[in-house]
């Protein structure tokens, strides 16, 4: 290893170790030795900052960073709330529709019913909270496959969501627009400040609460957690209730910067979320996954598509290159085995 | 022929991750003998015999058969030399019948080439289970509905398929009760006369000297020594396994008993066991042997509240309980190791601190939050205490040893201060000096006033360590002995019904 190396190693073990100071006890799902792949993210990161510097001139302005953080935001609580879920070996593929469910609910509530906003968005926040508990209901108490359920609800909650509005609702109130999506902090907007906040809770809940270390142990050997005198249903419930609640929260910041609610929103959202996990290092079937790993996962894919925007390339290619990273991604864990 | 050595392996080095596992191994063995490999966990015998059979390869050394020197890097190429083996972990597929699973790439097909001919199937598979002595099994039975021991039957036919000259039998009677492992014997005499060479591995002793010509001492990766049954007695052989005198295998102790911790009436579940009733008191051990399928991990189970009691009442410290769930039991102070540490006692892809604190996370939390200091300390005090080995906490639990990953299973209970132990199979697949310190920590335990319950198909364990022995067999408990009054004799005509 050449010193160079070694010190870049160094600078990330520390970034990560100061990072895992913050929550003492790891930054994974399962913690532990921590190897140069778990950091490989972190890598790939600077990689496509350093393309970015080279090839687009726009990219650096505080313009296009604080539109690549808000729609980070999206697909940054989607997989906060995936994760959890795949850490106790399941999957959600509804949280797609949830966050259409949400937008819609969200926007109606504003522009038909005149509800304050605040009430709105416990009312579309519940809606989520809602649609996780009966996956979760369904999954825990009945031991359905996950991706069953969850791909029976993808379709069913589309569905209400076009019960409820088939016609696009843009609420007028200007309010719901600029208080999320006002600067507050150089490039920060408030849904963005929502979204750092939420992954720092989630690294909170993960490591630092018994609900979360045991969701954790629950996707590494579900028996023994059961015959350790752990509610395993329960976890399971919760893990999917804040799948619903990512995902709702999701939908309400994004019809914040839309500004308008499609029923058809969200579509193909989970693809991404799984994506950002898996990049992250999570493992599907559970016993592995990082808060961290996915924070990276969700900027990594950020960052591809902004960039790819930027120096205009179509879409279809940044969809080929999306794939090659997660394959890149796995492989890479794969062979450090 | 028989007197040439038919396998020979030569400087056989191998190393995992800068650990030496084996440092240089000179192994040979003869056509038509049973040679029995011991050692401590990690002394290399797996990884030797691994490296035989393809699953590892070695870094250095050569293997010969019969003199010429063979190239083994696939178990693909180990099988068509004739080798195979059969590990503790078994290959089968669990949802395909006992036939096709024997038969597994080779079933037998009509004329029309990509048709089955099941009927042929069914009884060439039904011809390999009577081969090795198996019969009264529905070959058409899933294999998932078979007992363990069953599955290894299976597993050792669909072996022998290939008329191995070299089986490497891997803990063979962990999963087996006397009776199984009597006709496991018969098995292995008979592949010995169709001059065969078994290798034989096994933490039991007792075993090793009843079915081996030949037993090989490994230890940290060296081969220490090769000797005769009637060469050296099982204190010898522990001696060359540990370099050292372990002492008492289990500790004197006066029984100091106390109340009444746990009452078992009319205990029943229906399909499992009927009518159990026994009584365990505190500071006492008391021993529950049984023949695998006689129901005694049921009785544990149902105690538990891991599966429903269908009738009985339940008494602890005089109190009638009924705990719904692992969890209510463990809130009322009963513990459970269970007996595959693997498949429902150890979390693998976590640490040993999640492990170990995971039936006490609410002693060590406050609204949900965990005081994470607190937990630590609390952990590294029974890893210490333990001597777990290694001793960082957040070191996976796969990266340990068996007698380790035991350990911690033992850390988890000992840190709910449970006042009810049960126990099932605390030592299998664990080395002699673990088991020493396992005993050691139930003997202590038990003098502290806990009331343990020790399950075991280890006759010497139950023997040397109970206060009192419980017998059960086909669901309902045929017998109870005083430590006095047990015998091995007795203990085995009562678990099979013999009438003495």
């Amino acid at each position: 290893m050449s010193i160079q190396q070694a010190k870049k190693s160094s600078i990330f073990v520390g970034a990560a170790n100061w990072l895992r100071s913050l929550f003492l006890g790891g930054t994974g799902g399962a913690d532990g030795k921590r190897r140069w792949i778990d950091y490989a993210f972190l890598g790939a990161f600077l990689l496509l900052l350093l393309v970015a510097a080279t090839m687009s001139d726009v990219f650096f302005t505080q313009r296009n960073i604080s539109n690549l953080l808000r729609q980070i935001v999206t697909n940054g609580l989607i997989s906060l709330g995936m994760l959890v879920v795949i850490v106790t070996g399941g999957i959600d593929l509804s949280v797609g529709p949830v966050v259409a469910f949400s937008a819609i609910v969200v926007s109606g509530m504003i522009q038909n019913q005149h509800l304050p906003l605040p009430v709105a968005i416990l009312i579309a926040l519940g809606v989520g909270g809602l649609a996780g508990a009966f996956n979760g209901f369904m999954i825990s108490r009945f031991k359905l496959q996950p991706f069953i359920v969850t791909l029976a609800t993808l379709g069913a909650i589309r569905g209400l969501v076009y019960v409820y509005s088939q016609t696009p609702i843009t609420p007028e109130d200007p309010s719901f627009r600029t208080i999320f999506g006002m600067p507050i902090l150089g490039p920060f907007t408030l849904s963005i400040l929502i979204m750092l906040v939420a992954f720092l809770v989630m690294l909170f809940f993960i490591n630092r609460t018994t609900a979360g270390r045991a969701i954790v142990a629950i996707g590494g050997n579900e028996e023994a957690v059961r015959l350790a005198g752990i509610n395993v249903r329960r976890h399971i419930l919760l893990a999917y209730i804040i799948s619903g609640l990512c995902a709702a929260l999701a939908g309400i910041l994004l019809a914040s910067r839309l500004g308008i609610a499609q029923p058809s929103l969200g579509v193909g959202f989970e693809l991404d979320a799984i994506a950002a996990c898996v990049i992250g290092g999570a493992i599907l079937g559970g016993g592995g996954g990082s808060v961290i790993g996915t924070f990276g996962g969700v900027v990594i894919l950020g960052l591809i598509d902004n960039l790819l925007n930027l120096l205009n390339v179509q879409s279809y290619y940044q969809q080929i290159f999306k794939g090659l990273i997660i394959l890149f991604a796995v492989l890479a864990r794969r062979k450090d085995k | 022929m028989a007197e040439t050595d038919f396998l020979v392996m030569r400087g056989i080095r191998k190393s995992f991750d800068g650990t030496q596992a084996l440092k240089g191994v000179d192994f040979s063995a003869r056509l038509g003998e049973v040679h029995a490999i011991v050692g401590e966990n990690g002394a290399g015998k797996s990884t030797l015999m691994k490296v035989l059979a393809g699953a590892l390869r070695r870094d250095a050394g050569e293997i010969l058969m019969d003199g010429t020197p063979v190239v083994i890097n696939s178990p693909f190429a180990a099988h068509r030399l004739g080798i195979r083996a059969v590990y503790q972990e078994f290959s089968l597929v669990r949802h395909l019948s006992i036939t096709e699973n024997i038969l597994l790439g080779q079933m037998p097909t009509r004329r029309l080439k990509w048709l089955v001919d099941w009927k042929l199937a069914h009884q060439q598979a039904a011809q390999k289970l009577a081969e090795i002595g198996f019969t009264g099994l529905n070959v058409r039975t899933q294999v998932a509905r078979l007992s363990v021991s069953q599955q290894q039957m299976v597993e050792i036919a669909k072996a022998a398929v290939t008329r191995p000259r070299i089986w490497i039998l891997d803990e063979p009677s962990a999963v087996l009760s006397q009776e199984e492992l009597k006709r496991l014997f018969e098995l292995i005499q008979r592949l010995k006369q169709e001059s065969a060479l078994i290798l034989y591995i096994s933490h039991r002793l007792e075993e090793v000297f009843e079915v081996a010509d030949r037993i090989t001492v490994l230890k940290d990766g060296e081969l220490i020594g090769t000797v005769k049954p009637g060469e050296a007695d099982q204190n010898q052989l522990i001696k060359m396994m540990v370099g050292r005198d372990l002492g008492e295998l289990f500790p004197r102790r006066q029984p100091n008993l106390g109340e009444e911790a746990l009452a078992v009436r009319d205990f029943s579940r229906a399909g499992s066991f009927e009518k159990v009733s026994f009584s365990l008191r505190r500071g006492e051990i008391v021993g529950l042997f049984g023949l695998v399928g006689s129901g005694r991990t049921q009785v544990a189970r149902c105690i538990f509240g891991a599966d429903p009691p269908s009738a009985g009442e339940l008494r602890l410290e005089g109190k009638p309980v009924r705990p719904r769930s692992p969890r209510d039991a463990v809130r009322a102070g009963i513990a459970f190791l269970t007996e595959d540490r693997k498949r429902d006692g150890l979390v693998m892809s976590c640490s040993i601190r999640d492990n170990a604190s995971l039936a006490t996370m609410n002693q060590v939390s406050r609204l949900g939050v965990l005081n994470v200091r607190k937990r630590d300390a609390r952990v590294q005090e029974k890893v210490s205490e333990l001597s777990i080995h290694p001793a960082q906490i957040n070191r996976l639990v796969r990266q340990l040893s068996g007698g380790n990953q035991q350990k911690v299973i033992l850390a988890k209970w000992l840190l709910s201060e449970a006042r009810v132990l049960i126990l099932d199979e605390p030592t299998r697949g664990v080395d002699v000096a673990t088991k020493v310190e396992i005993y050691r920590l139930i003997s202590d335990l038990a003098d502290r006033g806990v009331g343990i319950l020790l399950i075991s198909s280890e006759l010497p364990e139950i023997l040397g360590m109970s206060d009192r022995a419980l017998v059960m067999r086909e669901g309902a408990l045929t017998g109870e002995f005083p430590r006095a009054q047990a015998s091995e004799e007795r203990l085995l005509a009562c678990a099979s019904g013999v009438v003495q």
